[in-house]
């Protein structure tokens, strides 16, 4: 049985890829992770906010009320040096990169085309194996058009690619008006995969407090639908590697992620949720799903269930849902 | 090996050399020594050794007491070790100093030399405290100037090393620990030089050890211990060849030649002035001046060794010619026959001229007097002043000089306008604010000018005494001539004032040179500035001809997102104006000192000065001046007409930065000052101010509670008072059964007195339904309201207080209404143990006595020129006093005792004036309630009936009680201090106060470090946070007072935080006041110390009580009367992980930046501790105290 894939050139023993998170944080995690049968991992993400607010800020509170008052010029002993976040991020890759053998993808996440670019080349020197780029940006102003927002996009992507030897990987929301042809632009500007798609954390109303307060929602298995159909559709249009990631939980959900199109499904909310056991239940479960069904390798199974390859190519499209609200009426 | 040049202050002179020869240094922070104690310590954390190639052990105690103690034990066993301290710190390390020099033991203490606590405290510099040591048996060594700071610190360590004599040496607190001043640093090879190893051997063999032991302090008895002290004399005859030896060899090497009296002057001098410390700097220019301009015979002697003091060497260095004598002593022994240097002057040289062999012709006439007391300005005027007396046949003695004596007339009179300095050195001034950086960027201007030109540079820096909107003034020289100038600017070449709004009250051109250059910082367009400046001020420029620069720093500190840190902008003005190097060069080194200085906290900070240096110059404008003056802005008086005599005329001379003028007449003889004063110190610091919206308003008082300062005022009121009520007043209609039917209610805010905290806006729990960004509270900009308001507050000020006997004290809408009698403070904007210290003022303010620690409290509470506490209108308030930091339980103990044995004699005397009085008043007082308001109330009528009846009877047992009648009315005595009084230096009398068992109440403001001295770790500081002392986080946990005082069983203990719970504060402070007993409340006080944005401090706190960090409780002893436990836990079990409170603090979060892994160690820990304790206090908290019946469980009554 051969799992194996390549996703944007690394040779992965099978498709199993936990997307950024927090299980990224802990080495003896990560170690784990390897351990369950995972063939790489997407490190959690180091935030632009991060690099250009917390020297800021760091700065800020420390020099807070000194040079004020002459009994207390200053607040707080100075250190010599200080891990910045950015610098624990890149001593976190290296100490990964020494404590497990699967490839490690360092994970930026920025909306700006400001100075936190650079610092891919530190992941890149802390011995990452690709990097993935979330550009996490929701577009607010209004008088932004789409085409300069699509245009932050691929300059970033293309800013990073011309200082990086790694593979490079972009994420993205799914809220592109043409998305195909957005998709196109990035692979034109030289993006080694697409992660399709980002999740977006929508913010929940308080009522009592008449707040607007952060809400995390873990993923549901509803919401694989989105990328499966996007991967479908791409699949064969761009040189890309793709990865699927949201609401993927189970071997059946890899399965057809491959299917459309996909090199790597990547997962967290389940493993966040019932453990990092699943991996080796999900290959388990790929394994016999394959055997039962008599398919040697990934690479066979591989778009075969994508747009250019299914019976029906309108299924992905407009048709599909109108055949829907039909069989709905139908039932009514 | 060539020697490094670096611009550095006096502490780290010292620092420098006695880290390097020490192996172990035991402190305790104080100003102005702290910063000694600080830097070995970050020097300790970065590994940094000493000459033996050792890293010294720095270690923090919890009193000067205990660092004496324990420099004292480490000397015993033979480590070379030191201290650093001052002023009272000194003091307390007395007694072992006797020890340690009774024992012939080799160590130096380096004092910055501050003045001591008498009728007031004063941070500043003199010699009081180290003259208080001279009969101790340590030598005393002075040093003048920042190098000579660094240089006797080597000359010191050598010669006690030699001599076996432990040496004070000692420098001018301020004057010189805080000068910067480019100096020579002397290299480890210097120091290695001077240290002869064979003495340390000796030093080492002589420890004590179970290897060769021996016993060191004895008991001794009549027949030998005289003998036993007269041991050492001949140690001190050898000690000043030996130090005299030292400052040779030390000459050889640095080619610096110090002697123990150093002569400058004139060889045939006839006029000679003696003295020591930073003024001889001064005094050494004024003689240079003298001499070389004025061709008069004067001179000076330098005294450098003062202990041991040599006559021989002291009447050498004495022009023969000499005819007359001052003696300038930096104390003031009351009641002294002179001041101690005046007393040894007179008899070394009547000693001398007694012997066979008289030094001079004739016996000199000396006189003495009195200069710089608390860092007083000593100015070349004055030098010349004490040399003309010296011209009269009669020189007036026991002189003082810097001041106007108008009671004893001892004062001499000198020409200010007489100055020495000339155009070879270049003087420059700035006017900042504590927050915009100016000193910051002015310490590293001094540096690129010391370290990067060929020039001698020296800065100085004023600061003024509030915490919030404080000013500073900065004072730079710089040229190609060593600078001895140690006195504050009086002409300067460039002005620079960095926030406009000074301009309105210093007088900040008032010392600019014609022809001078003014730089200003202008938040008005460059074409309207000039309109925008007061009238006087645009005369002055015109006047004076001034060279006049604008720029909106403000502008280009947001576009580079540098907030409101102009430093960085205005420095690089500066460079560019007074071209003191090549444009080009300049903009490179303050780059160059930008990545030096916030390069270790990441690269996007340095990138935002480089940014902000780079758009500087495009937005700096040079203004072309009219010819006329006509602005119709008028400079404000800083005090309203309406203010008493006493503060228009006497504390407003200190507000206006005028208080060298204050007489000595106009100054109180014991200490002793008004208070509500500070009302008449209207400072307009914030920017923006909350403004009432009363249509959403739901009374609930929080906004009035939490504030810091005071300036959010409730009250409610007659509909009458409404008719005549300001155009904009606001008010609506009072809420709630307590109050009668038909009264109207209105929050006032102060908007002159706001320090715009924000924190009143943070805790008001409404939301405008319509725009849900608003509150009843909303921050406006406050110059546009500022007249309208002001109008507002005098009105409602003259609206009459709530009848207090009508307050239901235990609600927070209700107490709210209480008259606050602490106001105003110049506490830190947002400050979170100020609205605990006015609560108390509230509820008892009319009937209290505090006993404050020194510390944040004591200066904000006690700092002139305007104090806090204040009085209502009957005339009633808190009367209050600060006695010392380590003494304060024992203090308002003290005040517990006096009142309690007044109250007692009153009594007595009532009983027998029984039949005079009548009985049924003497009964009606004798068995008072005065538990509630109306009880005192009702007791005070009685004591007013009282008062006349005594006054008509006029036996000798009446007028008697009359004294002291006011002590039948019940007093509360409130101990207040922070906690490194309650759980460090004070913890010993705090314990024995709550032992005791008397009625006091002592709040402890709980910032979890020392936060007036500037962070430094106390016994109170959690487990994982960053201090001094504590670079890498504390290692153990915070000390549980609380736990310690529920262990008496009868002491009432509360922990509480207001900004978690304020109705549990509330009731803890009412419930400790009523208790019989003492009471403990331990006080959450957030603070600029924790690193947190100061708005948000309530928040803050209310993360400490749900991660289970600070739990709510109270425990009362009274309980277990009713068979209760005495313990209530007031908070839930921990609800969010320590991390989530603790790392929205700096001061924890930065150990996860310089110490990732310890920091996650510790916050395992800490986690754990966290929860233990939890489960304690459940625990103890959920005892049974009764069985099921209801009866007290056996052995629990107390």
């Amino acid at each position: 049985m051969d799992l194996s894939t390549t996703y944007m050139g690394l040779k992965l023993k099978n498709p199993i890829v936990p997307s950024a998170s927090p299980l990224s944080q802990n080495i003896d995690t990560v170690r784990a992770i390897e351990d369950a049968g995972a063939a790489a991992i997407v490190v959690h993400s180091l935030f632009e906010e991060q690099i250009t607010h917390e020297s800021g800020e760091l700065n800020y509170y420390l020099s807070y009320g000194a040079e004020s008052y002459a009994e207390a010029l200053s607040y707080f002993p100075e250190p010599e040096q200080f891990h910045l976040g950015p610098y624990q991020y890149f001593d976190h890759i290296a100490d990964l990169k020494k404590a497990v053998d699967i490839p490690i993808i360092g994970s930026l996440n920025g909306v700006s085309t400001g100075g936190w670019i650079k610092y891919a080349k530190n992941i890149e020197l802390a011995g990452a194996d690709a990097l993935e780029l979330n550009v996490y940006y929701i577009p607010t102003n209004p008088n932004i058009p789409a085409s300069e927002i699509e245009e932050i996009y691929c300059s970033i992507l293309k800013e990073v690619k011309s200082s990086l030897k790694i593979p490079v990987a972009i994420k993205l929301s799914p809220f592109f008006t043409s998305m195909s042809n957005m998709a196109k632009k990035l692979d034109d500007s030289g993006a080694d995969a697409l992660v399709l798609f980002n999740r977006f954390y929508q913010p929940d109303f308080d009522l009592d407090n008449l707040d607007v307060v952060p809400n995390l929602v873990l993923s549901t298995n509803w919401e694989m639908r989105l990328p499966l159909r996007w991967i479908a559709i791409l699949y064969g249009h761009i040189k890309a590697s793709l990865a699927g990631t949201s609401g993927v939980h189970s071997h059946l959900d890899v399965i057809k992620l491959m299917m459309a199109g996909g090199d790597v499904a990547m997962l967290a909310s389940e493993l966040l949720t019932n453990g990092i056991g699943r991996i080796s239940e999900i290959l388990e479960g790929m394994k016999r799903w394959m055997e039962e069904k008599e398919y040697e390798s990934v690479s066979i199974m591989k778009g075969s269930m994508s747009q250019k390859s299914v019976a029906e190519p309108a299924a992905f499209e407009r048709a599909n849902y109108m055949k829907m609200l039909q069989s709905y009426k139908s039932l009514t | 090996m060539e020697r490094r040049k670096v611009t550095i202050d006096g502490n780290e002179a010292a620092a420098h050399v006695a880290y390097r020869v020490s192996e172990v240094i035991a402190i305790y922070p104080i100003t102005p020594s702290s910063p000694m104690g600080e830097l070995s310590d970050a020097w300790s954390a970065m590994r940094v050794k000493n000459i033996w190639g050792t890293v010294p052990n720095v270690v923090e105690m919890q009193s000067e007491g205990g660092a004496a103690g324990a420099v004292h034990g480490s000397l015993q066993t033979g480590a070379l070790t030191t201290t650093f301290t001052a002023s009272q710190g000194l003091f307390l390390m007395i007694p072992n100093m006797y020890k340690i020099a009774g024992e012939l033991t080799p160590a130096v203490f380096h004092v910055s030399a501050r003045s001591i606590a008498a009728a007031a405290l004063s941070i500043f510099g003199d010699h009081s405290d180290v003259m208080s040591t001279r009969q101790t048996g340590f030598g005393l060594i002075a040093s003048n100037s920042v190098q000579e700071v660094m240089d006797t610190a080597l000359i010191a360590h050598k010669a006690s090393i030699e001599s076996r004599i432990p040496f004070v040496h000692f420098f001018d607190g301020f004057r010189t620990s805080h000068e910067v001043m480019k100096i020579e640093e002397l290299t480890d090879d210097d120091i290695r030089a001077m240290m002869d190893d064979e003495k340390v051997k000796e030093f080492k063999e002589r420890a004590l050890s179970p290897d060769h032991p021996v016993i060191r302090g004895t008991a001794q008895n009549p027949d030998v211990y005289f003998q036993g002290r007269e041991t050492v004399n001949k140690f001190y005859d050898v000690c000043p060849g030996i130090v005299q030896n030292a400052m040779s060899q030390f000459a050889k090497i640095t080619g610096r030649q110090y002697n123990l009296f150093d002569y400058y002057g004139a060889p045939d001098a006839k006029r000679v002035v003696i003295l020591m410390g930073s003024g001889a700097e001064t005094a050494e220019e004024t003689v240079e001046y003298m001499t070389q301009r004025m061709e008069e015979k004067v001179g000076i002697i330098k005294v450098r060794l003062y202990r041991p003091f040599s006559a021989e060497h002291f009447i050498a260095a004495i022009p023969k010619t000499v005819e007359k004598i001052s003696v300038l002593d930096r104390t003031k022994e009351p009641g002294a026959l002179g001041e101690p240097l005046y007393l040894d002057v007179v008899t070394a040289i009547s000693e001398a001229m007694a012997s066979n062999n008289p030094p001079f012709e004739k016996m000199p006439k000396i006189v003495g007097g009195r200069y710089g007391l608390s860092s007083k300005e000593f100015t070349p005027a004055m030098v010349k002043a004490v040399f003309d007396n010296l011209k009269k046949d009669e020189p007036k003695n026991h002189f003082t000089i810097g001041i106007d004596d108008d009671v004893t007339f001892r004062s001499l009179q000198y020409d200010p306008s007489f100055m020495t300095e000339g155009d070879e050195v270049v003087r420059c001034l700035f006017y900042g604010l504590g927050a915009d950086g100016t000193v910051g960027a002015n310490k590293n201007s001094i540096k690129i000018i010391g370290e990067e030109t060929e020039n001698f540079a020296q800065g100085y820096f004023v600061y003024d005494s509030k915490k919030s909107g404080s000013t500073t003034v900065s004072h730079l020289r710089f040229g190609k001539k060593p600078i001895r100038s140690t006195y504050l600017i009086q002409t300067a070449k460039f002005v620079g004032c960095h926030t406009f709004g000074l301009m309105e009250k210093f007088d900040v051109l008032g010392n600019i040179e014609q022809g001078g250059t003014f730089l200003l910082n202008s938040p008005y367009p460059t074409d309207d500035t000039w309109d925008q400046l007061p009238r006087k001020v645009q005369q002055q420029i015109i006047d004076k001809k001034l060279n006049f620069y604008v720029i909106d720093g403000y502008a280009v500190a947001n576009k580079t997102g540098m907030g409101s840190r102009v430093n960085t902008i205005m420095q690089t003005c500066f460079f560019a104006i007074s071209g003191i190097l090549p444009k080009e060069e300049a903009i490179g080194q303050i780059k160059q000192t930008i990545y030096k200085t916030y390069g270790a906290k990441g690269e996007e900070i340095v990138k935002q000065n480089y940014e902000a240096v780079d758009q500087t110059l495009e937005n700096l404008f040079k203004i072309d001046v009219p010819k006329t003056a006509v602005s119709s802005i008028e400079i404000p008086p800083i005090v309203s007409a309406n203010a008493p005599d006493y503060v228009r005329n006497v504390l407003g001379k200190i507000m206006e930065g005028k208080g060298d003028e204050v007489k000595v007449s106009e100054m109180p003889i014991d200490g002793t000052f008004p208070t509500t004063t500070t009302k008449w110190e209207k400072r307009n610091i914030a920017l923006e101010v909350p403004a009432w919206d009363a249509d959403i308003c739901i009374q609930c008082g929080k906004c009035a509670m939490v504030c810091p300062h005071a300036s959010i005022r409730i009250k409610v009121y007659d509909k009458k008072y409404i008719e005549n009520k300001p155009e904009t007043f606001k008010w609506m209609e009072a809420k709630g059964k307590e109050f009668p039917e038909g009264f109207a209610y209105t929050i006032q805010v102060a908007v002159e007195d706001c320090t715009g905290c924000e924190l009143c806006v943070e805790v008001c729990p409404v939301k405008n339904k319509k725009e849900t960004r608003l509150k009843a509270l909303n921050m406006v900009p406050q110059i546009p309201i500022r007249e309208k308001e002001r109008a507002n507050f005098d009105y409602f000020l003259e609206l009459p207080e709530i009848d207090r006997r009508l307050v239901n004290t235990s609600l927070i809408k209700s107490s709210q209404l209480l008259e606050p009698l602490f106001e105003f403070s110049g506490a830190c904007s947002g400050c979170g143990e100020t609205p605990y210290v006015k609560l108390v003022s509230q509820l008892f303010g009319d009937r209290t006595i505090v006993a404050n620690a020194t510390g944040c409290s004591s200066i904000y509470g006690g700092n002139l020129p305007t104090t806090p506490w204040a009085k209502n209108k009957d005339g009633r308030g808190p009367a209050w006093s600060n006695s010392l930091f380590e003494d304060n339980a024992e203090f308002g103990m003290g005040m517990r005792l006096s009142i309690d044995k007044q109250n007692e004699f009153a009594k007595e005397l009532l009983v027998k004036l029984s039949d005079e009085v009548g009985k049924d008043l003497v009964d009606a007082i004798l068995n008072a309630n005065q538990k509630d308001e109306a009880g005192i109330y009702d007791q005070r009528e009685r004591i007013v009936e009282l008062k006349s009846k005594l006054e008509k009877i006029n036996s000798k047992e009446a007028n008697k009680l009359l004294e002291i009648v006011d002590y039948l009315v019940k007093k509360s005595v409130w101990i207040i201090g922070g906690d490194g009084w309650a759980y460090d230096i004070g913890y010993g009398g705090l314990d024995h106060v709550l032992a005791s068992g008397r009625n006091v109440n002592i709040l402890v403001l709980d910032t979890e470090v020392y936060s007036n001295t500037g962070g430094q770790m106390s016994k109170a500081t959690g487990m994982g946070a960053v201090a001094k002392f504590a670079a890498a986080g504390k290692p153990t946990a915070k000390k549980d007072l609380s736990m310690m005082a529920m262990n008496y069983g009868n002491v009432y203990v509360a922990k509480v935080a207001m900004g978690s719970n304020d109705a549990q504060t509330l009731r803890a402070f009412l419930e400790a006041e009523a208790y019989e007993g003492p009471s403990l409340i331990i006080a959450y006080s957030h603070c600029i110390a924790h690193g947190i944005n100061m708005a948000k401090g309530l928040e803050s706190q209310k993360a400490a009580v749900d991660s289970g960090y600070w739990p709510l409780f109270r425990y009362n002893p009274d309980n277990l009367k009713d068979g209760k436990n005495p313990l209530k836990l007031d908070s839930k079990a921990p609800k969010i992980k320590l991390e989530d409170f603790i790392y929205k603090e700096t001061r924890y979060k930065m150990l996860t930046k310089s110490h990732p892994k310890e920091a996650k160690h510790l916050l395992h820990l800490a986690q754990e501790e966290v929860l233990n304790r939890w489960k304690l206090y459940e625990h103890m908290a959920n005892m049974q105290y009764s069985n099921e019946s209801g009866e007290q469980i056996e052995g629990t009554e107390t």
